[in-house]
């Protein structure tokens, strides 16, 4: 498994030879900086640590300022460590020609952050039939939380109105449709997590 | 849609390959249709009613009367089933959505040509 790191640039859409209108998201994808390889021997288990986007040299903390001048590169934005095929050193600069168009990529990204939402929003409850017919107003109500009595509390995991998004999500089995070598761009299927803008990894 | 979406989308699309043509105009599109396994193409002929969004969602729209009944037609600009469009006529018309072509029929429904 390889990855890279990159930044949701927004959707648009083409369409493909068989006429049908492909919905794709633009991800503007490294290139990154390997900044730590991790071995069995070292670490106990073998990694590769990636550095995507610049950062101030005033914003990073010295100590990371440290680890970077070890690669010998410029502070970066986002650390990511990755899983690596393949032979990698100390200070290489990954892109996106680790991909090739057709293949299916893993995109986790932090979705857009929703606020205190009720269960018709947060849950998929299908709210209360009737909007007349004598019926107040509890058009959006959860219902029951349980029994009387007994068990004479409220059970642990009970969905329930509160804060929504905002949560680190896997957007499992998106296809490379093309990729744009020279803009360091994939354009993936479909929607991936997150707002435009934001850091997202993009694994394989 | 930010520039650089705008300009990245215009690039997954191959650009624009038909001609110029604007509201008013009388086109002949040369629509491409699958049946099974078979391709033919099918010619759609009738005045451009109106141009509709930009760069990978562009459409506009076709009208005709077939045999006394207006038939309206939307093709996407972009898709690759158009194969051609053939500018038949250029139209002299004073706005971009011609609308008011449905409300009128036979003598009353001309678009007066654009000469060069």
């Amino acid at each position: 498994m390889s990855g890279i790191i990159g930044k949701k640039l927004g959707m648009t859409s083409f369409f493909d030879q068989n006429g049908k209108n492909i919905p794709c998201t633009l991800v503007q994808a490294g290139p990154c900086v390997v900044t730590q390889v991790k071995t069995v021997d070292q670490d106990g288990y073998s990694a590769v640590q990636l550095g995507y986007g610049e950062a101030k040299e005033k914003n990073t903390p010295k100590a990371l300022m440290g680890h970077f001048k070890k690669a010998k590169t410029t502070p970066k934005r986002k650390v990511v460590e990755f899983e690596f095929d393949g032979d990698v050193k100390l200070g290489d600069t990954v892109d996106i020609s680790i991909f090739e168009e057709g293949e299916f990529v893993d995109v986790v990204g932090t979705s857009k952050g929703k606020g205190f939402q009720g269960v018709v929003k947060r849950h998929g409850f299908a709210g209360v039939g009737d909007a007349t017919h004598g019926q107040h107003n509890r058009l959006r109500a959860p219902g029951s939380v349980g029994a009387a009595s007994y068990p004479a509390r409220v059970f642990k995991g009970m969905k329930m109105a509160g804060r929504m998004g905002g949560v680190r999500l896997k957007a499992l089995n998106s296809r490379v449709m093309k990729i744009l070598q020279e803009d360091n761009v994939l354009v993936l299927k479909g929607a991936i997590p997150g707002p435009k803008g934001s850091i997202v990894t993009i694994e394989k | 849609m930010s520039q650089l979406v705008r300009e990245l989308s215009n690039k997954i699309n191959e650009g624009n390959k038909l001609p110029q043509f604007a509201s008013g105009d009388t086109v002949s599109v040369h629509f491409k249709i699958k049946e099974g396994d078979k391709e033919r193409i099918q010619i759609f002929q009738g005045v451009v009613i109106q141009r509709s969004g930009s760069g990978a969602t562009e459409t506009f729209t076709v009208r005709k009367m077939a045999s006394g009944v207006g038939v309206e037609r939307i093709f996407p600009v972009t898709s690759p089933f158009v194969e051609k469009v053939d500018i038949n006529k250029k139209g002299k018309v004073r706005r971009a959505r011609i609308f008011y072509l449905r409300e009128r029929k036979g003598k009353a429904a001309r678009i007066k040509e654009k000469r060069f």
